[in-house]
């Protein structure tokens, strides 16, 4: 376990390097592959409409993977990930188009705590909605 | 129909064990876009003090939600599936996934709530390797709509 970002260099409110993520169409499909999660809510535009849906939804645990990556780049060793919970508030509407939509991630350091642990809030939007709620991950830094 | 509060702490059977791949870790990090060496170079992996290539940090779920659907088919429990929707989740990690574990899931019914006609459900996942150490805990929220809302939501 080794992480390059040191205990000592950071301290409540220290920003973390945002990122903006895509998701399009293909890249759903690609992660119900991968991740064995096939609901048509998440590729199947018909199904989604006929059960309420605006439109194609991503998976909330696709949107939770990209979320924490802010995390992961930043202290370089993703072992370093000691708990990370979300609440899913609003879904990621992905149109069928060229681009696709966009998941916007912000963190930064809410609480430092002991062992050279820190505690990281998240903010992930796309658009103007906030899609994940009480975003927060603990963090071993060295 | 609210859900029967006597289910509450109920755990079910351990599964089978998954055996966690090489080449899964690969395409779930390829499906998140992400390109983090740990995921895909043991080398990298070890350098970062890992015995080899980790999984990144969501991808347990694909194991504990299919060991969850043990408490959501439970046909005594009653869940509707259709009207599920996922609210929370959380993992508590004492060491990454890595490629060649093999992983057994533990679920207990950890809450059973009604709120406004919705049946709240938390699973605990208690995940272990094959020497019965603890790996990872993941706990899921789901949330059954009531009948006359439609289905919204992650």
């Amino acid at each position: 376990m080794t992480a390059k970002i040191a205990y000592g260099d950071v301290e409540v409110g220290t920003e973390l390097p945002a990122q903006t993520f895509p998701v399009t169409r293909a890249t759903l499909v690609q992660y119900a592959g991968a991740s064995g999660d096939f609901n048509p809510i998440h590729w199947n535009e018909k199904f989604a409409r006929e059960v309420g849906l605006p439109d194609v939804i991503a998976h909330g645990m696709f949107t939770m993977a990209e979320a924490i990556r802010v995390v992961t780049d930043w202290v370089g060793d993703p072992g370093a990930v000691v708990e990370y919970g979300v609440r899913f508030t609003k879904p990621v509407i992905v149109p069928n188009d060229d681009k696709g939509a966009t998941i916007e991630v912000s963190a930064k350091v809410a609480a430092v705590l002991d062992d050279n642990r820190v505690r990281v809030d998240l903010l992930a939007k796309s658009g103007d909605q906030k899609v994940l709620g009480m975003s927060r991950a603990v963090v071993q830094l060295a | 129909m609210a859900l029967d509060q006597s289910f509450v702490g109920r755990s079910y059977p351990p599964t089978d064990p998954y055996e966690v791949g090489r080449e899964k870790i690969r395409e779930f990090a390829e499906a998140v876009g992400d390109t983090n060496p740990a995921y895909a170079d043991t080398e990298a992996a070890k350098a970062l003090g890992h015995p080899d290539v980790i999984a990144p940090p969501t991808f347990v779920f694909a194991i504990t939600f299919k060991a969850a659907g043990q408490v959501i088919e439970d046909p005594q429990l009653g869940l509707d599936y259709s009207r599920v929707v996922h609210g929370d989740q959380k993992f508590a990690y004492t060491r990454p996934v890595r490629a060649g574990d093999r992983l057994t899931v533990t679920s207990t019914i950890e809450a059973i709530k009604s709120m406004a006609g919705n049946d709240i459900l938390d699973i605990r996942g208690e995940v272990h390797d094959e020497a019965g150490e603890h790996v990872v805990t993941a706990w899921t929220k789901l949330v059954a709509r009531a009948a006359e809302t439609a289905a919204e939501g992650a």
